[in-house]
């Protein structure tokens, strides 16, 4: 399998093709479609073709709207398709065909049928100087619409919960942070394991604040937990699946800590970060006011590289969210 | 188309009472058309339909019972009560879904069309929808698609002249055969309130299609003689001119038939019919409501936790 991807993936975007390599070799019904798939432009499906041949590997015209319906009416009728979306705005174009079509289909037939559809949002978030239309974190949106919805943070994650993505018998969207994708100092370990749907991971213990950090922002969170980690002990949880949320999880360690600071790529009104800190505040024991670090309201990333970063959070900001959950 | 008339002729009393909840896209008048159309398919074949979906899924075998128990909201219905009117499905019979957004499911059929190839079938997908449809981006995307992919789909567009209130020739520049024309499909028009000419052109293209020889468009001239939605009926708003429904229903298609049978052959199918819509509302009436705990059954395939909206 290796010789065929000859181009040097970074490891977050390896982890992801040998996830699409191992599906579609487990089973004949997976197929890919998308804008420049079979050459793999993203570098997510490098070398299905040689493999898989080009039946299962088809490339579209530039339709999203039908080629994300197309997705449906094939999963309808028992195939598994996982769609390539070159761009996270595009989810923009196919809302009415994700939200409105394949999740509804298994409740208004009352069970008739299922949409066992993946769609690999390859690349989400800033990717510094693509601007406005590039640069957008949708997952806050498919949450709250009720398509799982998965945001791997570590190449391990990338590969087991692409699998599972696969495999679930509903539609699924899977979030690859840019951020990631493109870090050239992230290695795939080549783990084979499969991450179930809907299980946090703790990546570090500690017992005086919680962070949530979602996607490129468990980095950020390690990092700044390391630096402060000669005065307060943070527990670092990442969700992986953002929806369904795993709530017992998080229930667990913010009732040890009694702190909580969430730091996602969401716009900060009616994002995740809204969602978790009201979750907590209805139902976990707090020992002060949560703290969000997010987008601000209805943010536009803008072209200079200098108001990018401004509106894109940090180890900066999320120092100052956690000294203040502390107080 | 009978029994489509009778059903909705039936369905529209109750919408109009209050029984069915939402109302009804009624499609009397259009019968021909799901009729001639669904002639030629078999149990194999896969149909996506419309907001006026009922005839088209009656048309495709469906069992009258099950359609109006779903339209009453019951367990008995094809969805379990879950989807009513708009989104009647049978997927046992190939019928993939009434839908409720305007044009969504040609790309649906498209997908599945691709499928039926790919298994090497002969099976054929028809996707139905009405002039208003050919407005929408996505079922332009879907011709393109289904055209460069040749794959096995008739697109059926039901032009009853009207969207909503809308004349077609307000919503359609140029004409809608000559645009799937456009797209490389093989395009014709006939007229929807002959059914003996809808179904031997809907055959002709269908074969074509089993033949691989790439995706068709039909274009019928159709019109319905109620309202949009039943609840125009209710409030007795009307757009269109009676002269024009007067005259278009002088073309019904269920009178024209009738006229090349006896009168004892029209009497026993109308008997026939009566007696299986009497069953029908029967049956309906009396099945079993969904248990309102039950609300989000079915929203995912496997266990989900769902957190409530209220959370105590
Ligand atoms: C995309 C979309 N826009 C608007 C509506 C509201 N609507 C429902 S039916 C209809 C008219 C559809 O006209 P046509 O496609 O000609 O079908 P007909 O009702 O004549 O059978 C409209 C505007 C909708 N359901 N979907």
């Amino acid at each position: 399998m290796s010789d065929l991807q000859s181009v040097s993936l970074p490891g977050y975007v390896r982890a992801l093709n040998r996830a699409l390599h191992a599906e579609m070799a487990a089973d004949d019904s997976v197929f890919v479609i998308g804008e420049d798939v079979r050459v793999g432009a993203s570098g997510v499906t490098a070398g299905l073709v040689p493999q898989f041949g080009t039946e299962r590997v088809l490339d579209t015209p530039l339709s999203e709207q039908s080629f994300t319906s197309f997705g449906t009416g094939a999963a309808m009728v028992g195939r598994r398709p996982v769609i390539e979306f070159q761009i996270s705005s595009l989810l923009y174009l196919v809302f009415e065909q994700i939200v409105n079509q394949a999740h509804k289909f298994s409740l208004m037939t009352g069970g008739q049928v299922h949409v066992p559809v993946t769609y690999m949002v390859s690349g989400s978030g800033s990717r510094c100087g693509w601007a406005g239309q590039h640069s957008d974190s949708p997952y806050s949106l498919l949450a709250h619409a009720g398509i799982k919805t998965l945001v791997p943070s570590r190449p391990e994650d990338a590969y087991g919960l692409l699998r599972s993505a696969v495999r679930d018998p509903d539609p699924v969207a899977v979030f690859a942070p840019s951020a990631l994708m493109e870090a050239a100092d992230v290695a795939d370990s080549g783990e084979e394991e499969v991450v179930p749907l809907g299980e946090a991971n703790v990546l570090r213990e500690g017992d005086d604040l919680t962070v949530v950090a979602v996607g490129q922002h468990v980095g950020t969170a390690l990092e700044v937990a390391e630096s402060l980690a000669d005065q307060v002990e943070v527990e670092v949880i990442d969700p992986r699946t953002v929806y369904p949320f795993d709530w017992q999880r998080l229930g667990k360690s913010v009732n040890k800590t009694g702190r909580l600071v969430v730091i996602d790529d969401s716009n900060r009104m009616c994002g995740l970060g809204a969602e978790i800190i009201a979750t907590a505040a209805e139902e976990f024991d707090l020992l002060a006011p949560p703290k969000r670090v997010s987008r601000p309201d209805g943010a536009v990333i803008p072209y200079a590289l200098a108001l990018d970063q401004e509106l894109v959070s940090g180890t900066e900001r999320l120092t100052k969210a956690i000294r203040a959950a502390l107080m | 188309m009978k029994l489509i008339r009778e059903f909705e002729e039936r369905c529209l009393e109750m919408a109009i009472a209050g029984e069915i909840i939402g109302g009804i896209h009624p499609y009397i008048g259009q019968e021909a058309v799901a009729v001639g159309v669904c002639s030629n398919l078999t149990e194999r074949d896969f149909i996506t339909s419309t907001h006026r979906g009922h005839g088209h899924v009656l048309a495709k075998g469906a069992d009258p019972r099950r359609l109006l128990a779903e339209l009453l909201g019951t367990l008995e219905g094809f969805n379990k009560g879950r989807g009513g009117s708009m989104h009647a499905a049978d997927i046992e019979l190939g019928i993939l879904g009434a839908n409720g957004i305007v044009g969504a499911g040609g790309a649906i059929g498209t997908g599945a069309a691709w499928v039926a190839k790919d298994r090497g079938s002969s099976d054929v997908v028809i996707s139905f929808f009405g002039d208003g449809a050919m407005s929408q981006g996505v079922l332009l995307e879907a011709f393109n698609l289904a055209a460069i992919w040749s794959l096995p789909v008739l697109f059926v567009c039901e032009n009853n002249m009207y969207a909503t209130s809308l004349k077609v020739e307000s919503g359609l520049a140029g004409n809608a055969a000559r645009r799937a024309e456009g797209f490389g499909l093989v395009a014709r028009t006939v007229d929807g309130m002959d059914v003996e000419s809808v179904a031997s052109t809907a055959g002709e293209l269908i074969e074509r299609c089993r033949e691989n020889k790439g995706p068709a468009f039909l274009e019928c001239s159709t019109y319905r003689f109620f309202e949009h939605h039943s609840i125009l009926e209710q409030l007795g708003v009307g757009f269109r001119d009676p002269d024009e429904i007067a005259s278009w229903r002088k073309r019904d298609p269920i009178l024209s038939l009738g006229k090349q049978l006896s009168d004892a052959a029209v009497a026993e199918i109308d008997e026939d019919v009566k007696g299986k819509i009497d069953e029908a509302v029967d049956f309906a009436r009396n099945a079993a409501p969904p248990d309102p705990k039950d609300a989000l059954m079915y929203l995912y395939s496997g266990e989900v936790a769902v957190r409530p909206g209220v959370i105590l």
